[in-house]
């Protein structure tokens, strides 16, 4: 294919993949190994009330206000999930349920009781996001990356991402003593000043920011199956924390870039005229990826279950 | 309006969403409730969202063979074989694998609606007519329910409650204890099943209604709501069942009373608004009745105290406590002792030494262990042992210069 072709058309969705796959596969790592990994899936529920809160109070879609409100919305899921579970004294999975399933519901009231015919926001576009309209119309051919005003018309979703990537890869580096100590021995952690609670929390609220951040971008469906399937299969490869978030960051990029791939392209290769959904897309590789890995992966039991059980 | 619709006076449509809304509320109820028990609540949100590759798979194949692809039987039966193979690759990974059953079940809930939005997109390529309205699994849609689509509602419903109602006490034990469940010879794996079963059962029939994202919510909310009222998991199970019955039947009315008020999120509103009066106003377990509990606590602790620093001749400052023995009529307002109340310091100064003799003698060591500092020795000591203990403590002495 040619760089005119590819270049406005497939290269600006393709990095925003990638990018928001690995975004949410850092984090996921820990949340992973913290037994949190359904946070993630909290989160993307709790981000639509977030948003239809903020289209209400502004009136517009605009891209600040949608990702505050979002990000709103997680904090107080956090908070009220954290208020479920020790006032009425719940298991934190059920507290978990009760809080993002009623948050949803009140979404998509709220959804269907304002009038948003005109603008584009539906459930639909939430879930599945819109990885495919994120085109570059202003880039020619490859020579456009060098190229200052075409460059200034690139989706804003791809520098946001840029950033939020940097903004949570940042936050792990800085924080990676701390955060793997308080990850595998807790109170071992607390014996050394750790703030384990603070540091959970920032951890929550940093894969937020990534969910928040990768759902305005591609959906919520490419945020839960990115927090989860890369680092379950990188788990799978390794024993040593370094490799394994290593690993995690391969298979994201390569879910991305195959399910992307094989959303646009491989329709056609079959002989059907339109691309299917790159988020679901996305999301299967990942599962094919994460079930390879659970069949041939070489740490891919409990360290001491006997073999062949 | 609303009483109409609470009434089934709104018309058959409505009539008919309410009855099966109800019914359908206390079969997710009571099955979630072994879920919650087992402390796997969260089993349901992966089971739901596992069921739309189902459906899309189902209406292609359908629409291939030649026939109508909105068949509901059809479409429910595809949903209920996807959720069954996602039940079965969750289970894989946790049992096979070293991934945690939360992990295994966020994979299987992303994996398996991200290929059925595939598929959907790909239904809605191949040109068949506006996705046939599959969203409507999404989020649930009763607007044009049928008579037939309503008797398979109610039909499995009704089956489901039958099972629960064969298999409680197996699925009790196991969802209590599964060790002792084991140790009884019981198959813990295969009711674990069963239960899986009845969940996806559940959600099957309810993707109509409620839709396969929102369903989650009538599992898991009434069992937690039940959970408040009662120590006793019989009654966990009906209370479950009603709160989800009557959560769902006022949501499908209030939803039938005006437009623009979508089932699906009314009724798990109704849920919640049911679970947060129980958090709120239970008995016991509810947070008004704790923060009345310490207060109670926090009474007792204080008069105790005063009663004593009386006793000792100690001036007493705090202001909660002055306020409390004031109102008990035991000191003036200017904060010297009346005749009751030098009298009751005087008891419970009396009552602390005799606490001492017990809990130094080990001949008492029972009634020793009761001790908390609040709780009255004529409580836990006849009136014998009481004499007996005064006796060793002897009466007033003399004291030297």
């Amino acid at each position: 294919m040619s760089g005119a072709e590819f270049v406005p058309l497939s290269l600006t969705p393709l990095l925003i993949g990638i990018l928001a796959a690995v975004a949410c596969a850092l984090p996921g790592n820990f949340l992973l190994l913290r037994r949190q990994a359904l946070i993630g899936d909290a989160i993307s529920h709790v981000v639509l009330p977030g948003i239809v809160v903020a289209f209400l109070l502004t009136g517009a879609i605009a891209t600040w206000p949608m990702l505050l409100g979002a990000a709103g919305a997680a904090v107080t899921a956090v908070i009220l999930i954290e208020a479920v579970r020790r006032l009425g004294r719940i298991e934190p999975g059920a507290a978990m349920g009760v809080i993002f399933t009623t948050m949803f519901a009140a979404g998509v009231l709220l959804l269907e009781q304002t009038d948003t015919s005109a603008v584009h926001l539906d459930v639909e576009h939430a879930l599945y996001g819109n990885l495919e309209s994120l085109i570059w119309l202003d880039a020619t051919g490859w020579s456009s990356l060098w190229d200052v005003e075409a460059l200034r018309y690139l989706p804003p979703e791809l520098p946001r991402m840029a950033l939020t990537l940097l903004g949570v890869a940042s936050f792990i580096a800085l924080f990676w003593r701390a955060l793997k100590i308080s990850t595998f021995d807790e109170g071992f952690a607390r014996t050394l000043g750790i703030h384990t609670g603070g540091l959970s929390l920032a951890l929550v609220i940093t894969a937020s920011v990534a969910a928040v951040a990768a759902f305005d971008a591609v959906g919520s469906i490419i945020v839960i199956a990115m927090f989860i399937c890369p680092p379950a299969a990188a788990r799978m490869m390794t024993d040593r924390l370094e490799r394994q978030i290593g690993w995690s960051v391969v298979f994201a990029t390569l879910s991305a870039v195959l399910g992307y791939v094989l959303a646009g392209y491989g329709p056609l290769w079959l002989g059907a005229a339109d691309a299917v959904s790159a988020a679901g897309m996305i999301a299967t590789v990942s599962g094919v990826i994460l079930a390879a890995a659970a069949r041939f992966g070489p740490c891919r039991r409990r360290a001491g279950a006997p073999a062949g059980v | 309006m609303l009483f109409d619709a609470l009434f089934l006076q709104l018309g058959y449509n409505a009539t008919l969403v309410s009855l099966g809304a109800a019914l359908l509320g206390g079969a997710a109820g009571i099955s979630g409730t072994f879920l919650f028990l087992r402390k796997r609540a969260l089993v349901s949100d992966a089971v739901s969202h596992a069921t739309l590759p189902g459906v899309g798979l189902a209406f292609l194949v359908m629409v291939f063979l030649g026939g109508d692809g909105r068949n509901l039987a059809g479409l429910l039966l595809g949903s209920a074989l996807s959720a069954g193979v996602g039940l079965v690759c969750m289970n894989w990974l946790t049992r096979n694998t070293r991934l945690a059953e939360d992990a295994a079940i966020g994979a299987v809930l992303s994996v398996f609606f991200g290929f059925g939005i595939v598929l959907l997109t790909v239904i809605q390529t191949l040109g068949m007519g506006r996705q046939a309205g599959l969203e409507g699994f999404l989020l649930g849609s009763t607007a044009g329910m049928l008579m037939s689509d309503a008797m398979i509602i109610a039909g499995g419903s009704a089956l489901a409650l039958s099972v629960i109602v064969l298999m409680r006490r197996p699925m009790m034990l196991v969802a209590f204890d599964p060790e002792y469940a084991a140790a009884r010879g019981l198959p813990v794996p295969r009711i674990d099943m069963l239960m899986m079963g009845l969940v996806m059962a559940v959600t099957v029939v309810g993707l109509k209604i409620v839709g396969l994202i929102l369903i989650v919510a009538l599992l898991i909310i009434p069992s937690v709501t039940a959970r408040f009222w009662t120590d006793r998991a019989d009654r966990v199970v009906v209370y479950a069942g009603l709160s989800g019955a009557v959560a769902a039947y006022i949501g499908a009315a209030i939803s039938a009373s005006a437009p623009n008020l979508p089932t699906g999120p009314i009724i798990v509103l109704v849920s919640f608004a049911l679970f947060a009066l129980s958090l709120l106003f239970a008995p016991n377990r509810g947070v008004l009745a704790a923060v009345l509990r310490h207060q109670r606590f926090q009474r007792r602790v204080h008069l105790r105290q005063g009663l004593l620093a009386l006793a000792q001749g100690h001036p007493i400052y705090e202001p909660l406590t002055l306020r409390l023995l004031r109102r008990a009529g035991l000191v003036r307002p200017d904060g010297v002792a009346t005749d009751m109340g030098r009298a009751r310091a005087a008891k419970a100064l009396r009552d602390e030494k005799r606490w001492e003799l017990v809990r130094s003698d080990l001949a008492h060591e029972a009634a020793a262990a009761l001790y908390d500092g609040l709780r009255e020795i004529e409580t836990v000591l006849t009136p014998d042992q009481i004499r007996e203990i005064d006796r060793r403590i002897g009466g007033p002495q003399e004291v030297l210069a």
